[in-house]
């Protein structure tokens, strides 16, 4: 089974790449290179998958869950400028594609320590910038 | 072809085991656990995989799918406390997964026939949580 929790933050950040020119960044990321930056409430869902527990009848201890995306995701990420405040887009641009590989990162790295067990697994994760953008890594 | 269709249903439920203590339950629950219980507003999106009859063009009269999910799931469901009206909530803690397992169960042979075949049941118990059930053989082969 899967179960899948919804998180939100909100965050700024600028698209703006040091191998391009001026002229260059602002074709290739148009407003998103706007030099202060802008933001988004970005929404993140983050889908476990297990069987359900015989006794507890539960996939996931859910404010395990709660707590291991709370401290590696969203007490950093949420109202920062992820260029500036998260070592990771010191020199990634924080575009969505980079932010969910670096969520995926620090969820799949703290993931045992948080559920040592052979399940609940980390199934997917899935970011939305607004609307009508959003990304998914699968495992 | 893959059609979904969507129910809602409210009721009240305790999650917690009596062979634990209050404070095991707690522990395991938080404050699903509170003894008198509390409700949610549960949506449900049933979805069914088949092909379309050539004829009719239709997987699955949805009307029909309407009137069986109500019939199954929201007549008995809807305005209940799932541990005392609705079992087998008597004996099996009411998480969304059981939940969930629960509606599956009472969908899944109203499938066996015809065109279409249930493919998954997601329930949200909450705007940002929710489960996705396959039954035992979809599980397996996911």
């Amino acid at each position: 089974m899967r179960i899948t929790r919804r998180y939100r933050f909100a965050a700024s950040h600028r698209l703006h790449s040091p191998a391009f020119s001026e002229n260059e960044n602002a074709e290739l990321y148009g407003k998103c290179s706007n030099p202060y930056g802008h933001g988004h409430d970005y929404v993140l869902d983050v889908t476990a998958v297990g069987p359900v527990d015989p006794t507890s009848g539960q996939v996931v201890h859910v404010p395990t869950l709660d707590l291991l995306v709370s401290d590696q995701v969203l007490k950093d990420f949420d109202h920062r400028y992820l260029n500036t405040d998260l070592c990771e887009f010191k020199t990634a641009v924080p575009t969505s594609e980079n932010i969910i590989r670096v969520i995926e990162d620090r969820l799949r790295g703290r993931w045992k320590e948080s559920f040592p067990s052979e399940w609940p697994r980390l199934e997917s994760i899935r970011l939305r910038e607004t609307k009508r953008n959003s990304f998914e890594l699968k495992s | 072809m893959f059609i979904t269709r969507r129910a809602e249903f409210s009721a009240s439920h305790v999650c917690a085991q009596k062979a634990l203590s209050a404070e095991q339950n707690k522990e395991l629950y938080g404050p699903a656990a509170n003894p008198n219980g509390h409700g949610h507003n549960y949506l449900l999106e049933v979805t069914l995989e088949g092909e379309p009859d050539p004829v009719t063009g239709m997987v699955l009269d949805l009307k029909k799918l309407k009137e069986l999910i109500q019939q199954a799931v929201i007549d008995p469901m809807d305005h209940r406390f799932l541990n005392y009206e609705v079992p087998p909530f008597d004996k099996v803690v009411p998480t969304t997964e059981n939940v969930a397992v629960e509606i599956w169960r009472r969908l899944e042979p109203h499938f066996e026939e015809g065109n279409a075949r249930l493919n998954n049941v997601r329930l949200y118990e909450t705007e940002d949580l929710y489960v996705d059930y396959a039954g035992a053989a979809g599980e397996e082969s996911r």
